[in-house]
């Protein structure tokens, strides 16, 4: 259940507003926003179960909350370090395909953003972190992606010159926020 | 990259509109699609942006020698953490309904690409003046858009800007500005004029 809230009713991208850069940057064709799609997925799931771990198991018995957005935030950037030099070593041909998606995605506020709002809704289940996350990536990559169809379609429309690029895929992201707020109640 | 040999002048105009970090640059995109439901929100997030923009730009200005390569964007990310945990304490003692409604997005401003791209672009290269001048001109530019953003959708959703009532009584307020639909059409529609009036000057 969790896992189909996040994905579509509380979709990351059209209701929480996260991810807007690379969402923007990268949906210009299927297979890019896939690729893209795959990598966040990948990391934002090992970084939001890293997150609550950290969270849980350090940060709230020691009364250190304070230092909650700096741990996060290192935890984010070592997790995608060491994610880059492990698939260089051991997948080389999987790194050449996820190109410089990798480090973009430490600054992605996808990520961080995740690992908050984990926090905010007072998640007590280490699974439902999980799902969460892994829940949150597939909701990226969704939106990513059919976001990129509209976009490859749109290339032989007529936009008006000032609309091009950003702006049209801007107003075309709040149409799809608005087709996807249909699902909004179906599941709490 | 080759030093800026701009004026002081010059790189605080440019930060507001010639460089201005949303229209332009396309910098800071969530934050402004996130926290424009009204004014006051958008004020509130606009000076938080400055504030952390500058003290970062001020760090990472004085500290540019000692970067070394790899570990640049850690150390940016690193400073920008501190100054946004203080910032969101602060807002949280001193403002705790304002801080309760933008939520997360204000520890969301470590990852806010603005200030990571202009300790990179600006403050790694230059001395603490030009980089205390270009944080201030971003971070007005990018205030001002917010504002101009959440006047329009708090005009056309409620009514009233800065929560004092504008618009005439019969008027039938249009609830989608508030949601995530108006924020995207609205910004696109703004940036589809701002190319325009650039387009028409060229």
């Amino acid at each position: 259940m969790a896992f189909a809230s996040i994905v579509i009713v509380n979709n990351l991208v059209f209701t929480k507003f996260l991810g807007i850069c690379p969402y923007l940057g990268v949906s210009g064709r299927i297979d890019m926003a896939f690729g893209m799609g795959m990598a966040v997925t990948f990391v934002v799931t090992l970084a939001g179960t890293l997150t609550w771990l950290i969270d849980h198991l350090i940060l709230m018995p020691y009364g250190l909350e304070v230092t909650r957005y700096i741990c996060f935030i290192l935890v984010i950037a070592g997790a995608v370090q060491l994610v880059e030099m492990y698939l260089r070593k051991f997948f080389p041909k999987l790194y050449e395909s996820f190109g410089i998606f990798l480090p973009l995605i430490t600054t992605n506020c996808a990520i961080l953003g995740l690992c908050l709002f984990i926090n905010l809704w007072g998640i007590d289940d280490f699974l439902e972190a999980v799902v969460l996350s892994f829940g949150a990536g597939i909701g990226f990559t969704l939106a990513i992606c059919i976001m990129a169809g509209i976009r490859e379609n749109l290339k032989m429309a007529d936009v008006p010159e000032s609309l091009e690029g950003a702006p049209i895929t801007l107003i075309t992201a709040g149409l799809l926020t608005m087709a996807f707020m249909g699902f909004s109640g179906m599941i709490k | 990259m080759a030093k800026k040999t701009n004026s002081a002048g010059q790189t605080f105009i440019a930060g507001l509109w010639e460089e201005n970090p949303v229209f332009r640059l396309l910098l800071g995109m969530c934050p402004t699609l996130a926290v424009t439901t009204a004014v006051k929100p958008s004020l509130t997030m606009g000076v938080s942006v400055i504030f952390v923009l500058v003290c970062s730009n001020i760090v990472v200005s004085l500290m540019r020698d000692l970067l070394k390569p790899h570990l640049r964007i850690l150390m940016f990310t690193l400073t920008i953490a501190t100054f946004v945990t203080i910032a969101d304490l602060f807002l949280k003692a001193f403002l705790p309904e304002m801080s309760a409604k933008l939520g997360p997005y204000i520890p969301l401003i470590i990852v806010n690409c603005l200030i990571i791209c202009r300790a990179e672009a600006c403050a790694s290269q230059n001395g603490l003046y030009i980089s205390v001048i270009d944080a201030f001109g971003m971070g007005l530019g990018f205030t001002l858009v917010l504002c101009l953003l959440g006047a329009i959708r708090e005009l056309l959703a409620v009514g009233t800007i800065f929560e004092i009532p504008v618009m005439w009584q019969s008027f039938a307020p249009w609830a989608a500005m508030r949601m995530p639909v108006g924020a995207f059409i609205t910004l696109g529609l703004l940036l589809g004029g701002v190319n325009l009036i650039t387009r028409k000057k060229a």
